[in-house]
C-alpha cells in the first residue's frame, strides 16, 4: 500500500502536480522523508534537489576569526588515514568532496558542477554507474587547477591496500574512469542503489591534488610532506599544524563559490575536556564553536543561562543500543566463549529477552540523562527517516516483564532472584566507560533487580572496548557478556553499511579474529534475505520497505535494545550562524557559516 | 671529580637500559590498540584496522619490537606516531616550548615563595607569621591543582572575566602586546601550579633551616657578633640547602615532563598533555618517548644534585 502511494506521489512531483516539499512532508508523515527521501526521487526520475540556500553575506570575507574548538583535537590532516571522525574535520577545512549533505539529507553540490539523476542522464536507470560533472575553473591552494585527474587519483590512492586508507571499502570495488578533463565516470561492480558514497561528504570523500601525492601511493604514504600540510581547494588555506593542538588556516581569496567564505581567519584548538569547551563557548564565549557536547542537559541549561553562547542540535540516526548475546559467554568450546556453536542458556527463551526490553526504562534514561540530545524509538534504525519502521512499539512496564517471567516458568527463588531449570537470571551488563552510559546501566540495573533478575555492571576503558586486540576479553566484538551496551555512528545518510553488519556470515569468531561485524552473533535468514536483496534493489521504495522489515525482524526477536536515539550536539556563540548536518561531518558546511552582527 | 662524573654516568647505562625495557614490556602488556577507534566506524572494514597493525609492526612479538625500537633511538631514530604519523621528535619539540615555559614559572614562582616564607618562618618559629605561613601552606598542599584549577576559571574567568582559561599558542599582535598576552594567558596555570609546589616546599625549607638552625656553630657565629642577616644567608641558609636542592633537582625533570592535570585543564599544548592523549590512544611510541627522556632527566638531574652537594657542603667528597 505504502507501495503505491509514494509511487503515484513521485509521479505527482515528476508531473508538477506536487511540490518537492509537499512529497517530503507527506512522507514525513507516513513514516518516510529526509535525505533519502531525495535520493528516492533521484532514482524515481526527479533531480536531487539543492540545499536550501541560508547563506546571507554579500561579500566574501570581513567575518574576523573564526575560533573552533574540538576538545579532541586533530591529530592528522590526511583524510584518508582519519582515525577519527575529529581528522576528517580538520582536514574538511582544507580539502573538500564533490558534494556534501545538508542538515536536511539533501546533496550540496561542492566541487561538483551537477547533481547526478536519471533525469540529466548522468545517473545510470540501472544504478550501475554515475558520471560526475567537476566545477570549471577551480583551483587548489597552491595554484594548480583541479581536474579530474585529481578525482580519478584519489580513488587509485584510496583503493591501494599498501596505502593502508581508511576510506578503502568506498573505492576498492569501483572503477573511476575520466571521460574528460572535468568529467569523471564511477562504474559500480552491481546495481548500486546508494551511489553517493564515493567522493561524497568529509568521511571518505576528500579529494588529494595529484601534483602532491603521487609519490606518494601505497607503502610510502606516511612520507607525504602533504600529510601535514594539507594544499586543498577549500575556503581557508592551510597555515599551521600541531597534532591534538591546533590548526590554523587563512581565508582563501580565489575561494570558487561566490562571497564565500565569511570568515578571515580559522583556528581550531583541541584539548580539554566537553564541559569546559561547552564553557569556553557558551558562558565565556572565548570560542566561537564547540565540537560534540556530550554533556548532561542539567549542566547546558545552566551554562545557557544568560550566557554568550548556546547549544545546536542536529539529527541523524545514530543510536545507543542495548545489544543481547546469543550464544553463551561462559562456556569455552574450541578455546573461546561466545561461540556460535552455543546457545545462550537465558536469552534462548523469547520471554525473556523481551522482558529485558520492559525493562529498559528510555523515558528515564532521556530525562535523566540526553534531556534535548536524545529522542526515545523502539528501532535499531533510526534514520533515514525513509527507512524507519513505524511498526514497532516500547514500552516500559516492571509488571509486564515480571507477569512475562512469571508465564514463561521463570520463578523468584529464595533470594528474590527468578530462576528455572536450576538456572538463575543473573547477566552480566558490559559498556565503556563514559558518564552517560554508568547512568544508564545504573537504570536498567535498577529496574532489572524489581522484575527479579539479577545484573553485574561492567565499564570497560573505550580503548579496549573499542579495541581490535584479539588478546584482549573485554573488546566488545568477543562478547564476553551477556548484553553490552554502545553506539555504532552512521555516518551517511544510508543503512546499508550500517545493516550489513548483522548477516550470518559476518558472526564474530576466533575464526575470523573477531572481526565479523555481527557481534549479537545472531542469526536470521529472513535478514539475511532482507538485506541481500536490498543491496541490489534499485526500487527506492521496496528498498526502503526491506530495511524496514530488516529493522523490524531485529526488533521481533529482541537483538538490539534501542536505548536513545541520539541527537549531535554542539555549542556555538549566539552571532554564530553554523550549518550542522546530522548526516555529516560539522566542518562538512562549514562554507556556509557566517556570523550575524 | 670528572671521574666521578664518567663513573656515575657509566652507571646510568644499564639503569635506563632497565627503565626502556620495563617501560617497553609493561606498555605492550597494557591492553588496547591505537587503531580502536576505526573499529567504531562502520565504513572501515576490518581488515584495515588489521594491515595498519602489520603496518606498523604491532603484530610482531613484543621483544622483537623492543629490539627494533631500542636499535631506532640508538640511531636517534624515535619512531613516528601512530596517531599522527608525525616524527615523535618533532612532535615533542613541538610541545616543549609551552611546557618549559608555563612549568618553569611555576617552578621559580614556587622557589620565589617557598625559600623567603620558609627561612623567615624558620627563623622565629611558632610566631604569628609562622603559623600563618604553616596553616596556609597546609592548605595549599591539601587542594589538588584539578580543585585550584577550576576554582580559579570558575572565579576569573566565568564571573570576573579577567582571564582566559584557554591557553592558544598562536597569540595574534607582536611585540609588547604579545609578551602582555602571553603573560595574561599564563596567570592561571602558573600561580595553581607555582602555589601548589610553593605550599609543600615552604614547609620543606622551613624543616630544614630549623634543623640547622639550633647548631652550635650558629650560636658560635652569634657569639662573634655577627649580624641576624649575615648569620641566616651566610652559616645557615647554605647548610640547609642541601635538603632543598635534592628536591628542586627531582623537580626539574617535571618542568620538562609537564603536568598532566593543569595542561589538561588549561589546554595548554605541553608535554602532559601529550603524554595523557598519547596514553589514551595507545600511541606507544609517544608514551615510550616521552616516558624515556623523563628517566633520563631523573637520572641527569639527580647526578646534578649529588655535584651540587659537594660545592655547597665540602666535607662531603666525590669519588
Amino acid at each position: 500500500m505504502l507501495d503505491k502511494e509514494l509511487r503515484s506521489m513521485i509521479g505527482d512531483v515528476k508531473g508538477g502536480r506536487m511540490d518537492r516539499r509537499a512529497f517530503i512532508q507527506r512522507l514525513a508523515a507516513v513514516g518516510l522523508t529526509a535525505p533519502l527521501a531525495n535520493q528516492i526521487l533521484a532514482l524515481g526520475g526527479v533531480a536531487m534537489a539543492e540545499g536550501v540556500q541560508t547563506y546571507k553575506p554579500t561579500k566574501r570575507g570581513g567575518g574576523g576569526a573564526l575560533k573552533l574548538l574540538w576538545w579532541q583535537g586533530p591529530t592528522l590532516l590526511n583524510p584518508h588515514f582519519a582515525t577519527g571522525t575529529k581528522d576528517q574535520d580538520g582536514s574538511r577545512l582544507f580539502y573538500e568532496p564533490l558534494a556534501c549533505w545538508d542538515p536536511d539529507g539533501n546533496m550540496k553540490l561542492v566541487l561538483a558542477a551537477e547533481t547526478p539523476s536519471v533525469q540529466n542522464g548522468l545517473l545510470a536507470a540501472d544504478g550501475t554507474s554515475v558520471t560526475w560533472k567537476l566545477k570549471p575553473g577551480v583551483k587548489w591552494h597552491d595554484g594548480k587547477p583541479f581536474s579530474a585527474d585529481d578525482v580519478v587519483f584519489t580513488w587509485q590512492y584510496a583503493k591501494d591496500p599498501a596505502t593502508a586508507a581508511v576510506t578503502i571499502a568506498t573505492y576498492r570495488d569501483l572503477k573511476v574512469d575520466k571521460i574528460d578533463d572535468l568529467t569523471v565516470k564511477i562504474t559500480f561492480p552491481q546495481p548500486t542503489p546508494f551511489w553517493a558514497d564515493a567522493f561524497v561528504g568529509a568521511g571518505a570523500g576528500q579529494i588529494l591534488p595529484k601534483h602532491l601525492f603521487a609519490d606518494y601511493i601505497g607503502a610510502k604514504s606516511r612520507d607525504a610532506p602533504a600529510n601535514l600540510a594539507p594544499v586543498g581547494t577549500g575556503p581557508y588555506k592551510f597555515l599551521e599544524f600541531k597534532p591534538g593542538d591546533l590548526i590554523r588556516g587563512v581565508i582563501n581569496p580565489d575561494y570558487h563559490m561566490a562571497n564565500r567564505p565569511h570568515f578571515d581567519s580559522i583556528e581550531m584548538k583541541g584539548g580539554g575536556d566537553a564541559v569546559s569547551a561547552a564553557r569556553a563557548v557558551i558562558q565565556t564565549g572565548e570560542y566561537d564553536f564547540g565540537w560534540n557536547i556530550q554533556v548532561e542537559d542539567d549542566v547546558l541549561l545552566r551554562l545557557e543561562k544568560g550566557g554568550k553562547g548556546r547549544t545546536v542540535y542536529a539529527t541523524g540516526g545514530d543510536t545507543e543500543f542495548i545489544a543481547l548475546n546469543f550464544t553463551d559467554p561462559n562456556v569455552e568450546v574450541d578455546g573461546e566463549k561466545s561461540s556460535i556453536k552455543t546457545k545462550h542458556p537465558l536469552f534462548s527463551d523469547p520471554a525473556v529477552r523481551k522482558a529485558l526490553s520492559l525493562l529498559v526504562d528510555r523515558e528515564s534514561v532521556k530525562k535523566a540523562i540526553y534531556g534535548r540530545a536524545g529522542r526515545t524509538s523502539a528501532n535499531f534504525l533510526n534514520g533515514p527517516e525513509k527507512f524507519v519502521s513505524k511498526n514497532t512499539t516500547w514500552e516500559f512496564s516492571i509488571e509486564k516483564a515480571s507477569k512475562m517471567l512469571d508465564d514463561a516458568g521463570w520463578k523468584p527463588g529464595a533470594d528474590g532472584i527468578r530462576e528455572k531449570d536450576g538456572k538463575k537470571l543473573k547477566i552480566v551488563y558490559q559498556t565503556s566507560i563514559n558518564g552517560p552510559r554508568q547512568k544508564t546501566q545504573a537504570i536498567v540495573k535498577q529496574a532489572c533487580q524489581k522484575a527479579g533478575i539479577d545484573v553485574e555492571l561492567k565499564s570497560v576503558v573505550a580503548s579496549v572496548f573499542f579495541s581490535s586486540d584479539v588478546a584482549n576479553p573485554d573488546t566488545y566484538p568477543k562478547f564476553y557478556a551477556d548484553i553490552e551496551m554502545f553506539q555504532i555512528p552512521l555516518s551517511q545518510p544510508d543503512p546499508s553499511q550500517h545493516m550489513r553488519r548483522y548477516l550470518s556470515t559476518l558472526v564474530a569468531s576466533k575464526e575470523n579474529k573477531w572481526q565479523g561485524t555481527n557481534f549479537p552473533r545472531w542469526v536470521n535468514k529472513d535478514y539475511d534475505a532482507a538485506i541481500n536483496a536490498a543491496d541490489r534493489e534499485m526500487d527506492p521504495i521496496k528498498r526502503a520497505a526491506l530495511y524496514v522489515k530488516a529493522n523490524d525482524l531485529m526488533w521481533e526477536d529482541t537483538v538490539f535494545i534501542t536505548v536513545m536515539h541520539r541527537l549531535k550536539v554542539e555549542a556555538a556563540a549566539n552571532t554564530l550562524r553554523p550549518v550542522i548536518s546530522g548526516w555529516a561531518n560539522e566542518t562538512d558546511n562549514l562554507f556556509d557559516w557566517y556570523r550575524e552582527e | 671529580m670528572s671521574q666521578y662524573i664518567l663513573r656515575r654516568l657509566m652507571i646510568a647505562i644499564p639503569s635506563l637500559l632497565g627503565i626502556s625495557a620495563v617501560l617497553f614490556f609493561v606498555l605492550a602488556l597494557a591492553p588496547g590498540d591505537p587503531f580502536s577507534e576505526l573499529a567504531t566506524n562502520p565504513n572501515v572494514p576490518p581488515e584495515v584496522q588489521a594491515a595498519l597493525r602489520a603496518k606498523f609492526g604491532l603484530d610482531d612479538p613484543i621483544y622483537l619490537r623492543y629490539v627494533h625500537w631500542l636499535n631506532a633511538m640508538v640511531h636517534g631514530d624515535w619512531g613516528f606516531s601512530f596517531v599522527s604519523r608525525m616524527n615523535v621528535d618533532t612532535l615533542i619539540l613541538q610541545r616543549l616550548p609551552a611546557t618549559l615555559y608555563v612549568i618553569g614559572s611555576a617552578q621559580i614562582l614556587a622557589l620565589l615563595i617557598a625559600i623567603p616564607v620558609g627561612v623567615y618562618a624558620a627563623t622565629k618559629p611558632y610566631s604569628l607569621f609562622d603559623q600563618v605561613a604553616n596553616t596556609l601552606a597546609f592548605v595549599g598542599f591539601s587542594l589538588p591543582t584539578f580543585f585550584t584549577g577550576i576554582l580559579f576559571i570558575l572565579i576569573f574567568s566565568v564571573t570576573l572575566d579577567w582571564l582566559p582559561f584557554v591557553y592558544t599558542t598562536d597569540i595574534k599582535g607582536t611585540g609588547i602586546r604579545w609578551v602582555l598576552e602571553m603573560i595574561r594567558q599564563a596567570i592561571m596555570p602558573v600561580a595553581v601550579l607555582g602555589l601548589f609546589q610553593a605550599a609543600s616546599m615552604t614547609r620543606f625549607v622551613r624543616s630544614a633551616m630549623l634543623d640547622v638552625i639550633r647548631l652550635d656553630y650558629v650560636t658560635t657565629a652569634r657569639a662573634k657578633g655577627l649580624g641576624q642577616a649575615t648569620v641566616i644567608v651566610k652559616h645557615v641558609m647554605r647548610n640547609a640547602m642541601i635538603p632543598v636542592v635534592t628536591l628542586i633537582a627531582l623537580q626539574m625533570p617535571a618542568v620538562f615532563g609537564g603536568a598532566i592535570v593543569t595542561e589538561q585543564i588549561f589546554r595548554i599544548p605541553g608535554i602532559g598533555s601529550l603524554l595523557i592523549t598519547s596514553i589514551l590512544s595507545n600511541d606507544t611510541p609517544v608514551v615510550m618517548a616521552v616516558t624515556f627522556v623523563f628517566a633520563c632527566l631523573v637520572v641527569l638531574f639527580n647526578l646534578i644534585a649529588d655535584v651540587l652537594y659537594g660545592w655547597l657542603d665540602p666535607r662531603i667528597s666525590l669519588r
